[in-house]
């Protein structure tokens, strides 16, 4: 199929990260801070111009599958983010320090994918009393630091089934 | 401006201030460096994302003016407190080498954590990351 | 009844503002002295966001934007220094 294949090396000439571009005409329309036609017409420029003349540095385009999901996820994520400053708040003004159970907590992965990983590490440091602290040199095992876990376990199983279980329905 | 707006607003500014005072409540309490990371990563980027949103609320609705420079700045934050979060931490393992013993172990245990295994020199790092392209 | 919440603003940011240089003086470790300094970039960012809402104009969210940015390339360059003794490698 010649045609197809021609369009595919269109594409990929032309429009490496059709998401990148659409990132990067909101962000400039968002700068703009009001719409003109004008403002829209560069921002589309720089859109495509951009993921070109960078396309080197990222070869590889991250995989994502099943955009409703992320949407949801990133609906979670906020609320947690919410619930989690509430309790992070009651911590700090109504408990005394000694009397919190601080401890390291390894997380094994099952993601594999980079942007995964880091997507997940994001979330954790922006919820519940938990900071992803390092990540292990095989990229298997997650290191997080929680400000009041009386059971490592149920924490771990906690993020485990929150967060990676639904991120890997999300990247393949 | 209408009454409930205007509740709403002043509810938004209240409620992020207080946010952003636990925040910096919990960086000057808290013992230890790693249990004060976690006060102003989370309170404080809620109480500026808080403070921002009524803004938006407050220009929209007093000034008739869309104005979104505020989600940019707020998903800005956002998308940065956790990066800043782990680097703070990392450099913390880095220059405390002490605390390394009370790390959990690995599965495998030569694998090790990246901040101590990382010493490698940069051509060892570029040859390792090469076939992953 | 906006004004008196942005009042209570002002009054609370200052006072995490003074917490933190309080942190930053007296922060035992120079790690500390960084998570201070972060903490205070971004609450001056609120402190701006509020001022810009108190003189009801939209000239100051640059400002803010500016300073979440270089508040958090900094913060990264520093802690990379520490870490590796280089900023660009």
């Amino acid at each position: 199929m010649v045609p197809e294949k021609q369009s595919q090396n269109f594409r990929q000439r032309w429009l490496p990260h059709p998401l990148l571009t659409l990132t990067l005409v909101v962000v400039w329309m968002l700068l703009l801070n009001s719409f003109t036609l004008g403002g829209f017409l560069l921002g589309t420029v720089l859109g495509v111009l951009i993921p070109i003349a960078t396309s080197h540095f990222w070869p590889g385009r991250p995989l994502l599958r099943a955009y409703g999901k992320m949407m949801a996820f990133l609906g979670i994520a906020l609320w947690d983010v919410l619930v989690a400053n509430v309790m992070v708040a009651r911590l700090i003004l109504f408990r005394r320090p000694e009397s919190l159970a601080t401890r390291w907590v390894a997380m094994p992965l099952e993601l594999r994918s980079p942007e995964a990983i880091t997507l997940l590490a994001g979330t954790i440091s922006l919820t519940p009393g938990t900071v992803s602290s390092d990540l292990s040199a095989d990229g298997r095992t997650l290191l997080v630091h929680c400000l009041d876990a009386p059971d490592a376990e149920v924490a771990v199983r906690d993020m485990k089934s929150r967060y990676e279980a639904r991120l890997m329905e999300i990247f393949p | 401006m209408a009454m409930w707006l205007e509740f709403l607003i002043s509810l938004l500014i209240v409620v992020s201030g207080i946010f952003i005072l636990v925040g910096s409540l919990g960086l000057l309490k808290l013992p230890t460096l790693m249990t004060r990371l976690h006060a102003p990563t989370k309170a404080t980027t809620l109480g500026v994302g808080g403070a921002l949103l009524a803004s938006v609320a407050f220009f929209l609705g007093g000034e008739r003016t869309l104005s979104v420079h505020e989600l940019l700045v707020t998903g800005f934050l956002f998308l940065t407190a956790p990066v800043t979060a782990h680097f703070i931490a990392k450099t913390y393992l880095h220059l405390y080498p002490e605390e390394r013993k009370t790390l959990p172990v690995l599965p495998e245990p030569q694998q090790g954590w990246s901040t101590y295994v990382a010493s490698r020199s940069p051509r060892a790092d570029e040859q390792q990351d090469s076939p992953h392209e | 009844m906006i004004e008196y919440a942005l009042i209570f603003g002002f009054f609370a940011v200052s006072v995490a503002l003074l917490m933190n240089l309080w942190r930053l003086i007296q922060g035992p470790t120079v790690v500390d002295r960084l998570l201070a300094v972060d903490t205070m970039v971004i609450n001056v960012i609120a402190l701006i966001i509020l001022q810009g809402m108190y003189q009801r104009t939209t000239l100051y969210f640059e400002a803010a934007l500016l300073l979440a940015m270089f508040g958090f390339v900094s913060t990264v360059a520093y802690c990379r220094f520490l870490l590796r003794g280089d900023v660009i490698e």
